[in-house]
């Protein structure tokens, strides 16, 4: 149902106006003291065109901290509160392809067995506009995965930089169709052959249902070891990372009062499957790896339809030790 | 028309020393301001660092530590190792922004129940002039969704 | 470099060594860290200005300790921070050969006291941008450090690259992993975030040897080194001791002096 258009840049800036004159909260990836933070854009010069943000959008939809319910104690009584999610409406504009893809993973875990009301009510109040990448760097990887730099998957809206400046806008959902209608007369009737900065150039290092064969028969595989001799074990790659899901729940409480958190978590922590017992069948930090790896790029695939992964390479970049994950996927595709 | 500012004042003193000294004030019907809490606990060498910080976020506008004088500690050398560890995270707490003038740090024996009362008394009007510490409180709420 | 390489080669051939801990080409123009045990790989190992983690965190990992006695390209910090975890009884003379980069080549460092002989020449002075930024927070008010430490922890998500990078963080049940009770929140919300950082800077004061590896690590560029670094120059200053001077413990903040002074008692 995809409908495509041109818009001008300054086009861009009035539907900004119209945006935040209607109290909705615009983002998007924006150089902050030297870092491409996920942040609050106030005019299209804001958006930065190109580059990966640190940390991706999913804190907009699975923040980092939220609150589920609060408490209190009453004599003997226990009164709880449902928190119902403030899910402010925001727009997501700019954001890379692959991290506009990314929220598809999070949408089938979230709706997989229950419905995450968290999740499903930001996401609801959520709306993606993409837009396309002229540039890469070398730890992207989304063609490696079925994907390229102007995938319209995930986006309600792609926009694609045309060379003369300004955009063509594919409005791709409803979601599209109602933000645009909110600043009538700024989108132009299409070109015939848009004359668009060509797609950044990725040339796939792998190939990922290769991959999800060779894994099939790897789980033994003294690789895991190897590739993660230099890993510390730490939360970096999973928080920086857009499909990355596992959490951990905290109840902070005194003897009055308390809440229940819901916050990121690791699987590459040690301590993400110790038991109370003392057992860990993860105790080693090959076999945190491998879950990595096999997570994203095989029991997803095979339980959810979907990869874990969406080639961003934030991981790889935010890694304290370099580990590359385009590198390591590449060697244990092409391995026997 | 609102109540006045009164501070919370937590005070974490040893059992041996300023435990027993604010015993003798009572005991001297020695009046001081009502607004401390005290928190008994086994010597000044057990105060773990972050109390402070815990009763700040819990609502603690002020913070008293007392305890026994050096030379004087019940089990030694308790007081030794606090001074050592206040020496250092008292510094630190100021390098990352956090108020010293809300917390006060005295010895006070088993025999100075006049020096207790003049010490809280003191600390309270500073913490009163300072008025309620928002700033860690906002925090403690501060970045949940 | 030459060197470096042709001395790893020369201890994996003679088995005196089992893997050489070291830094190797990365993506772009990063440096990794890497293992080379086979003799064929020891060409591999870089050594340049690029190279600036400090690698000591490695010789406490399991997986790493495993393969055998390891040798390791120390920058000045990695020695300092071996005679740390030896003093802390991490780690034993026999079982690591630090490999110090010297002017022109490399020296084979086999013992902790030839280890402290080679620390005590080194000056001790951080990085000149890191004290320049730790004297612009001294001479802020509490106000503007509060805002300062509010904006830069904002951005903390408690992923623990900071910790996991870190040598002296070796403890295998760190007090963040401790929930009966949960001392320290494990949020990252803005308490739980500032607690951390206090805490983690107590508990290396007296133990860090300013390598900065912390504050490198950390993913979103919050300078938690500069932390460290205070409460390592506060003991300093207080007591004259240090973290990573010598293999014989002299730890601070588990021993004290009679006449210790401070001016803040009543």
């Amino acid at each position: 149902m995809s409908e495509r258009y041109t818009i001008t840049e300054a086009s861009v800036g009035t539907l900004l106006q119209a945006l935040t004159s209607s109290g909705q909260r615009v983002l998007g990836p924006k150089l902050v003291a030297g870092r491409i933070e996920i942040a609050e854009i106030r005019t299209l010069a804001d958006v930065l065109q190109n580059g990966q943000s640190v940390v991706s959008a999913k804190g907009v939809v699975f923040p980092k901290v939220e609150r589920l319910l609060k408490y209190r104690f009453d004599g003997k009584n226990i009164a709880l509160e449902d928190v119902e999610p403030q899910a402010q409406p925001t727009i997501l504009l700019g954001l890379r392809p692959c991290e506009a893809r990314a929220f598809h993973a999070l949408d089938v875990v979230f709706n997989w067995d229950s419905k995450d009301k968290f999740f499903n009510t930001r996401m609801a109040n959520t709306t993606v506009v993409g837009l396309t990448c002229t540039q890469a760097d070398e730890s992207c990887f989304c063609t490696s995965l079925g994907s390229r730099p102007d995938d319209t998957q995930g986006s309600d809206i792609l926009l694609s930089p045309l060379k003369a400046g300004g955009f063509v806008a594919e409005v791709l959902t409803d979601k599209g169709k109602a933000l645009v209608a909110l600043a009538k007369g700024i989108l132009q009737p299409p070109p015939i052959r848009p004359d668009v900065i060509p797609p950044a150039t990725v040339a796939p290092a792998f190939d990922a249902k290769n991959l999800q064969q060779k894994l099939a028969a790897k789980f033994d595989s003294p690789l895991w070891a190897e590739q993660s001799l230099r890993c510390l074990g730490c939360g970096a790659c999973a928080f920086v990372c857009p499909t990355c899901v596992c959490f951990d729940i905290q109840d902070e409480a005194d003897t009055k009062q308390g809440q229940r958190l819901r916050a990121w978590d690791s699987c590459g922590m040690r301590i993400f499957t110790l038991h109370a017992s003392g057992h860990n069948p993860r105790d080693k930090q090959s076999q945190r790896w491998r879950q990595r790896v096999y997570h994203k790029f095989a029991y997803y695939p095979e339980r959810l339809g979907t990869l874990g992964c969406v080639g961003c390479g934030k991981c790889s970049r935010a890694c304290p030790v370099d580990m590359n994950l385009k590198q390591h996927l590449a060697q244990a595709a092409s391995q026997g | 028309m609102a109540d006045p500012f009164e501070p919370k004042m937590t005070a974490f003193v040893c059992n041996w020393c300023t435990y027993a000294g604010a015993d003798l004030t009572g005991t001297s019907r020695i009046k001081y301001q009502s607004n401390v809490r005290v928190i008994r606990l086994p010597c000044t060498g057990r105060i773990d660092f972050m109390l402070v910080m815990k009763a700040f976020s819990r609502g603690s506008d002020g913070v008293i530590i007392s305890g026994c004088h050096p030379n004087d500690c019940h089990y030694t050398s308790g007081n030794y190792h606090a001074r050592r560890r206040w020496m250092v995270f008292r510094d630190l707490m100021d390098f990352m922004g956090i108020d010293l003038r809300r917390v006060t740090f005295s010895w006070v024996s088993a025999a100075e129940g006049a020096k207790w009362a003049e010490l809280v008394n003191e600390a309270t009007n500073t913490v009163r002039a300072l008025g309620p510490y928002t700033e860690v409180q906002q925090l403690a709420a501060a970045g949940i969704e | 470099m030459e060197a470096l390489a042709s001395k790893a080669k020369e201890l994996l051939t003679a088995g005196t060594v089992k893997v050489v801990i070291g830094y190797g080409k990365g993506t772009g123009e990063n440096r990794r860290p890497i293992f080379v045990r086979a003799v064929e790989r020891a060409g591999d190992l870089v050594v340049d200005t690029a190279c600036t983690q400090n690698l000591a965190t490695y010789l406490t990992k399991a997986e790493v300790r495993a393969l055998g006695r390891m040798a390791i390209v120390a920058i000045p910090s990695t020695l300092r921070s071996i005679l740390q975890l030896a003093a802390e009884k991490q780690l034993r003379e026999e079982n690591v050969l630090a490999l110090a980069i010297v002017d022109g080549g490399v020296r084979e460092l086999a013992t902790f006291d030839a280890i402290e002989e080679a620390v005590a020449t080194i000056p001790d002075a951080i990085g000149e941008a890191d004290q320049k930024m730790i004297d612009k927070l001294t001479a802020m008010s509490v106000t503007e450090r509060r805002a300062f430490w509010a904006a830069e922890l904002g951005r903390c998500v408690k992923c623990y690259a900071c910790r996991s990078s870190c040598p002296m963080c070796y403890c295998e049940r760190c007090t963040m992993d401790c929930n009966r009770p949960q001392w320290i929140p494990v949020a990252s919300h803005a308490i739980g975030n500032l607690e951390y950082h206090m805490v983690r800077a107590m508990h290396l004061a007296g133990r860090c040897v300013e390598c900065g590896t912390c504050g490198a690590a950390c993913p979103v560029g919050i300078p938690v080194h500069l932390l460290t670094f205070f409460a390592e120059q506060t003991v300093r200053r207080q007591f004259g001791q240090k973290g990573g001077a010598s293999a014989k413990l002299d730890y601070a903040m588990s021993t004290f002096k009679p006449d210790d002074k401070e001016t803040f008692i009543r």
